[in-house]
């Protein structure tokens, strides 16, 4: 590294625009060969997008961009990958009907003749998953793997196009406590043998324990880059945020009264045949807050469908305030005083080209007030919008602009206006946090602790265990379609909690 | 006993071959658009283009080799319509085929009066100029196969060599192996920097050219002219065949020859047995119906089937 170029990958003053958002603001990086770099940021500060741009994905409006030194011109990700960049995206790129050696291969296959030769592509596959410590069965169908190993079925593949750098985004959201540690020794290999990577993440103490270098992105732009032995994680989170934020959840001690909700043997099976729900018995009470842990894909999602009235159960039950609600759909439970935070926001949440007015009374459309005998009482759902806009602070304040045009925190804002307006006495909140910036974490946080003071039951699921250990008030932990246990969140460590959650 | 045994026998199947013959050609052709991930309901439609096309060159050149040509470059310019139509500007692809469908009922009829004054049908060609017989040298002297294989038109071996045609290029070549990502998942082939758009335009391109093929049989091969109409729905019913084949190719060969099968035993029964002619011949249309009914919901599509790709929103 004496006299080759002083930065491996150099961004400057790149601008992206999607239609009037300035998705990537005049973005200036450099990251130095044979090096860790972290790029960190809310959601929505602009990394994903910067990273796409790197690898060709999108196209830049503005600005250059030099590999090696040399500014070059990326048309597309053939040409990203012919430069030695490779990406692993935040949501995988993988053919799940296709075998993990032909995922692999896809776009650089050896040939025999006209023939794809397998046996030679198998070979390499297995080579480089012995050199680089990614075990993983060549001859799996990808959407069979567990997400952990599709993850190294994503690195192996930037690794056969022969990249030099890696991009890794967010590659830790979806993974246990264990994944994350191997991935971090893996990626500690890769940089040993050569290899400059550049990871995307929001979670602090991953990037204060991995990486050499910090950048920080804001807004689309880029506040500040410093070397990680300097940083600390409060003064990484101002500068995230743009102000100081409290880290952690402040509340008092919960006092739940009688049972609101009670959930007893319920059992789901999905259409497949496999176990979604396996005998899940559960109360919450007035005023407290049951968290779910548990890492994505264990059930959770089918739990909250259960118990919103979106999936009947196959057997067991589904209480509220005694009463047995099984049977009854959304409409009827909502009307029983059940609100549901979805867990993915765009496609259950909202109709992204509806107007936030619009919005705001989904699944209120064929009640009075909303609606008259015939017609929608225009007037009352103006007044109602506006007010909503104002007490959850959803920005910006326009309530005839279209879903869509909002931030995922103002989104979910709008949501949990909606949801909450009604004083509900139970709350089902799936991953409320998710795709949200700090702020509004802190302020979707609170409403939810608020409601809970007010006497509501609250069942939160969380991919996030810093948010299943500040927000709940009972926490249970959720592996494959079952509670294996319940655990106390003032006690209990983030290793007892991620060996639960991996069934350990 | 005896009715029973003149409807199924050994020429009864060889019936099956020629009728699954175009049902085979269009079939593998959706199966190329549809693996790539477009949806492509205008078979019917280009089977009437390449059947019209066939008859009409013949009639004007008196050669079927020429109008066969020209009826598998009909099936290529209407399906690059609709390749335009749905992966240039990401047009609905159910309201692009069905567009070429209706499009296609009516343009055969004008053309037809205009070149021949006849809206019916195109001008009976002699024998000679519709595509000859063949027979394979060897299978000549063997008793079963002789009578299943011989006599056929050049096009029903074409179609039967393309279904391990179709099968090697599509799981064993790069080609292959590609369209099936981009119809599966577009983004991440787009990632390892293969062309979506390529990929998609060379699937129904050749879903176009294969249809075409499939219609010239109709009308220069089992017919000697172009009627209205000749294809009678055969392109849907090749369609049915991809989703009961489950979009594998030996599948769709198998599930044609089921439907080709059954249009060859209604013929048969035509006659021999005493119900009305009509109801016999609803038969295969009947068996799609129920085979589809009873079926379609457990067949898996590629997964991107029928959404135009779009990176940017
Ligand atoms: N394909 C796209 N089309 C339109 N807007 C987009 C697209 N991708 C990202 N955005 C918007 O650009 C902004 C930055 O997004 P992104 O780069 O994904 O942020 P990050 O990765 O930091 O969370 C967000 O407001 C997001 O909604
Ligand atoms: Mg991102």
């Amino acid at each position: 590294m004496t006299d080759g170029p002083k930065y491996a990958i150099e961004m400057r003053g790149v601008t992206k625009r999607f239609g009037a958002l300035v998705a990537n603001d005049r973005v200036n990086l450099a990251v130095a060969p044979g090096s860790i770099h972290a790029i960190i940021g809310e959601n929505g500060a602009g990394k994903s997008t910067a990273m796409n741009i790197l690898y060709g994905f999108y196209k830049a409006d503005q600005g250059q961009i030099l590999i090696d030194g040399e500014v070059r011109s990326i048309e597309g990700p053939s040409d990203a990958i012919k430069l030695g960049l490779g990406m692993v995206h935040q949501h995988f790129m993988l053919v799940d009907t296709l075998t993990v050696t032909e995922n692999i291969i896809l776009g650089a296959e050896p040939l025999s003749g006209m023939a794809i030769d397998f046996a030679k592509a198998r070979a390499r596959v297995l080579d480089l998953s012995n050199q680089y410590g990614l075990q993983v069965d060549p001859d799996a169908r990808v959407g069979r793997l567990s997400v952990g190993q599709q993850q190294r079925v994503e690195i192996l593949k930037t690794l056969y196009r022969g990249a030099r750098i890696l991009i890794l985004d967010e590659p830790t959201a979806v993974l246990t406590p264990q994944e994350v540690a191997e991935l971090f020794s893996i990626l500690r290999g890769l940089r040993e043998q050569g290899k400059t990577i550049i990871i995307i993440t929001h979670k602090l103490a991953e990037v204060l324990a991995l990486s050499g270098n910090i950048t920080v992105m804001r807004d689309g732009k880029v506040i500040g880059g410093l070397a990680t032995k300097d940083a600390t994680a409060s003064e990484l989170a101002r500068m995230m945020v743009g102000r100081e934020v409290l880290l952690r959840v402040e509340k008092r001690e919960a006092e739940p009264r009688s049972p609101t909700l009670s959930v007893q043997c319920v059992s789901l099976k999905n259409p497949d045949g496999g176990v979604a729900l396996y005998d899940v018995s559960f109360t919450v009470r007035e005023g407290e807050i049951l968290a779910i842990a548990g890492v994505e894909g264990n059930g959770q999602t089918e739990l909250i469908e259960v118990l919103a009235g979106l999936r009947r159960p196959d057997s067991g039950e589904v209480r509220l305030d005694g009463r047995n609600i099984t049977p009854l759909g959304p409409h009827e439970r909502k009307s029983l005083g059940v609100a549901h935070i979805p867990e993915d926001r765009r496609r259950r949440g909202l109709l992204l080209d509806f107007d936030l007015a619009e919005n705001s009374i989904l699944g209120l459309h064929s009640d009075r007030p909303v609606s008259g005998a015939f017609l929608l009482n225009k007037q009352f759902i103006t007044a109602r919008a506006e007010r909503l806009v104002k007490d959850y602070d959803v920005r910006p304040p326009d309530i005839k602009l279209a879903a869509r045009g909002f931030s995922g925190g103002n989104q979910q804002k709008l949501i949990i206006g909606r949801e909450f307006d009604s004083k509900p006495k139970l709350i089902l909140a799936a991953q409320p946090t998710r795709g949200v910036d700090i702020g509004a974490i802190e302020f979707i946080h609170r409403k939810i602790i608020e409601l809970r003071d007010a006497g509501a039951a609250v069942v939160v699921v969380s991919a996030e265990l810093e948010e299943v250990l500040s927000l709940g008030d009972r926490v249970i932990v959720m592996f494959g379609g079952r509670i294996v246990g319940e655990v106390d969140p003032k006690t209990v460590t983030e290793e007892e909690l991620g060996l639960m959650m991996t069934g350990g | 006993m005896e009715t029973l045994t003149s409807i199924i026998n050994l020429s009864l199947l060889a019936s099956m071959v020629r009728i699954s013959t175009p049902l085979i050609l269009a079939s593998l052709g959706g199966l190329y658009s549809e693996r790539g991930g477009v949806i492509n309901i205008a078979l019917e439609g280009i089977m009437l283009s390449g059947a019209f096309t066939a008859a009409a060159v013949t009639a004007l050149y008196h050669n079927p080799w020429i109008g066969l040509i020209a009826a598998a470059g009909a099936g290529l310019a209407v399906s690059f319509i609709h390749a335009v139509a749905s992966i240039r500007f990401r047009a609905n692809q159910v309201v692009v085929g069905a567009a070429i469908n209706i499009l296609f009922l009516g343009v055969p009829p004008l053309m037809s009066g205009a070149l021949f004054q006849s809206t019916g049908s195109t001008p009976q060609l002699p024998r000679e100029q519709t595509l000859p017989d063949w027979n394979i040298p060897l299978i000549g002297q063997v008793p079963v196969l002789n009578q299943l294989f011989s006599g056929h038109k050049p096009i029903v071996f074409f179609a039967l060599a393309m279904v391990p045609v179709t099968y090697y290029v599509l799981f064993r070549t790069r080609f292959g192996l590609r369209l099936r990502a981009v119809g599966e998942n577009p983004e991440a082939a787009d990632t390892a920097g293969i062309s979506v758009e390529r990929m998609r335009y060379a699937g129904v391109l050749l879903s176009g050219l294969l249809a075409g093929i499939g219609g010239a049989y109709l009308s220069i091969g089992q017919n000697s002219l172009f009627t209205r109409n000749m294809t009678a729905g055969r392109g849907f019913i090749a369609l049915a065949a991809l989703i009961f084949g489950k979009w594998h190719p030996v599948g769709a060969f198998l599930a044609c020859l089921f439907f080709g099968g059954a249009e060859a035993i209604s013929i048969r029964m035509q006659g021999v047995v005493a119900i009305p002619v009509q109801f016999i011949q609803i038969i295969p249309y009947v068996l799609t119906l129920v085979v589809l009914a009873g079926f379609i919901g457990r067949a898996t599509p590629p997964r991107a089937i029928g959404q135009p790709y779009v990176k940017e929103k």
